[in-house]
């Protein structure tokens, strides 16, 4: 039993669709596979279909249609299409290096979880995580969830900046870190991967609902791939569907 | 290939279009021109189409020269110009012949200018557009020594235009309309804002501008936290200390800041063109009302068009007449052959 989801309007040309007023799993797969479907329904009219956390924003062209119609379109979709595809798209398998100066917040964020360092990094790694959102800066993504016990608040004073790639942790989330810019979360690992890259034909190397696993590699390792020209970094993606 | 010198430029130069639209689930606003209705302006009066490069600048001109003569029009904020030391005004098409120097100094009213040509820059493009975009690391503000590639002017003999300047400048009154958390505000709170009267702070730029007020700020009920959803130009998004702003072209694409309505596409260059210091104040509209204000991008170009007079010039007031090509349509015969 879900919740119906809230329409609102979000500019002239837009309708939000809204599935939870709080962020879980559920309403996150929900807004994922919403986004996913209807932008492949070519509604007329409908420009734009992007996704965040929990919600799901509809853009379209006032002059071909209106609000109301594409809100009963998007009315009538969803009632045809109930249960939502939590299965993704593309598995995305990444490189993380969580050695010393790599990783200089992993122990005090394997201590706010409760762990040691090589439970963390075990946890971290055995599980398969999802591209929740992208945000904040360009092809940036939010991965999650992680269990309850990373549930570990952000820091009070921001890290003034990060390297590009850097594995970022908080409230049961990761981030591949985009750009240097400062930040409450706590850096536990260095990825040698690029999530944007404008200057190529895919500039977004992630798509919301796309998995990924991280593995552990070594400080050795980590310095030959972060030399390397590909924006990868030694990742691997295999489309699954 | 025709190609624009900048000789010299103030701070705040870039190239810009209608930007990008469409990346917003990547995480990638759209840019593009602070005010877009600039673009629009520009592309009426030189027959041209909008979604060609210009150089905004925010403040501040430069002095330019071209390799060959094209027409080019200043739209936005009203800004100081001359060529060759002859004053030229803005909202109007003008010859820039080559190597003559066009001076564009401060902003006398508003706060973004565009310098557009004819032909449209032809810098590279990048995810299909040439727009600048700083804080998602697309191309560079404009500094002294560079050059940038021109499309030759289509049409040069074309009659010289002017349009009516749009009053955007001074503030006032501007028409907003609820967004997805507009609700999640209490009735008092709303009210207070429509009544108070706001400044638009020295505290902006392309990502947004911060509004300044006396008195208490505006909290959502229940002061929860709110999940981040998407934004678009124009939400009027509440701080963590309660100071709003108003987001502009290069906002982020998502936050969990709550916002207590947008500013409609209409009204939005009035809060880009309004300097530090303007007064401001926001009016509610129902949504019906607020989408009503709607335009296409093709008729708000129709509308500008029509609204574009042709200027009847004295030739004794053409100080370089002999400049002209006034028997147009004689060729050297050679036309067909020409590949």
């Amino acid at each position: 039993m879900t919740a119906e989801p809230e329409f609102r309007p979000l500019g002239v040309d837009g309708v939000l669709v809204r599935f939870s007023r709080v962020l879980t799993e559920a309403a996150n797969i929900r807004a994922v596979s919403f986004r996913d479907q209807f932008a492949g329904a070519n509604v007329p009219g409908v420009t734009e279909v992007a996704s965040s956390l929990a919600s799901v924003r509809v853009g379209f062209d006032p002059v071909r249609t209106d609000r109301k119609a594409v809100t009963q379109a998007i009315m009538s979709f969803l009632a045809d299409h109930e249960t939502p595809v939590s299965s993704p798209r593309r598995l995305w398998r990444i490189p993380v290096c969580f050695d010393g100066d790599h990783a200089p917040q992993l122990a005090e964020a394997a201590r706010l979880a409760g762990v040691t360092v090589d439970q963390a990094i075990a946890e971290i790694t055995a599980q398969t995580t999802r591209v929740i959102a992208i945000g904040f800066a360009p092809g940036q993504p939010y991965l999650g969830m992680l269990p309850d016990h990373w549930d570990i608040p952000r820091q009070s004073t921001l890290t003034e900046t990060l390297p590009r790639g850097a594995l970022i942790a908080a409230v049961r989330q990761l981030i591949i870190w985009a750009a240097d810019a400062p930040t409450g979360w706590r850096h536990i690992g260095q990825t040698a991967f690029r999530v944007y890259r404008p200057e190529t034909a895919e500039p977004f190397a992630f798509r919301p609902g796309d998995a990924v696993q991280f593995h552990a590699i070594s400080a050795t390792d980590y310095a030959a791939l972060s030399t390397n020209t590909d924006p990868d970094g030694g990742a691997v993606c295999e489309v699954l569907r | 290939m025709p190609i624009l010198h900048i000789h010299s430029a103030g701070p705040g130069l870039t190239v810009q279009d209608l930007g990008r639209p469409g990346w917003k689930a990547q995480g990638l606003s759209s840019g593009g021109a602070a005010d877009r209705l600039a673009l629009f302006e520009a592309a009426a009066l030189l027959d041209a189409p909008p979604d060609q490069a210009v150089i905004e600048m925010m403040g501040f001109g430069g002095t330019f020269s071209v390799t060959h003569p094209t027409r080019i029009a200043l739209t936005g904020a009203s800004m100081q110009a001359d060529i060759d030391s002859t004053p030229i005004a803005p909202n109007m098409t003008h010859i820039l012949q080559a190597g003559a120097k066009l001076k564009i100094g401060g902003a006398l009213a508003g706060v973004y200018g565009y310098l557009a040509f004819a032909g449209g820059i032809l810098s590279e493009q990048i995810m299909d557009s040439r727009a600048t975009h700083l804080t998602a690391g697309i191309g560079a503000r404009l500094q002294p020594g560079e050059t940038l590639p021109l499309g030759p002017d289509p049409d040069p003999m074309r009659a010289a235009q002017k349009l009516a300047p749009d009053a955007r400048f001074n503030g006032g009154t501007i028409r907003i309309m609820p967004g997805p958390q507009t609700d999640f505000f209490s009735a008092t709170v709303l009210d207070r804002f429509a009544k108070t009267i706001f400044a638009r702070s020295p505290r902006g730029n392309r990502q947004g501008v911060r509004l300044d007020y006396g008195g208490t700020g505006f909290p959502i009920e229940g002061g929860r936290t709110l999940v981040s959803e998407l934004i678009v130009p124009g939400d009027i998004q509440m701080t963590g200390d309660g100071v709003p702003y108003v987001l502009l072209a290069e906002c982020q694409t998502i936050g969990g800041y709550p916002r207590i309505g947008s500013v409609i596409p209409a009204d939005l260059p009035k809060i880009a063109q309004a300097a530090p210091g303007t007064d401001l104040t926001f009016q509610f509209l129902s949504v019906d009302e607020a989408d009503a204000t709607a335009i296409s991008d093709a008729d708000l170009l129709i509308k500008l068009a029509q609204s574009c007079q042709p200027i009847i010039r004295d030739p004794h007031d053409i100080a370089d007449l002999l400049s002209y090509q006034l028997i147009s349509g004689a060729t050297a015969g050679d036309d067909v052959e020409r590949p």
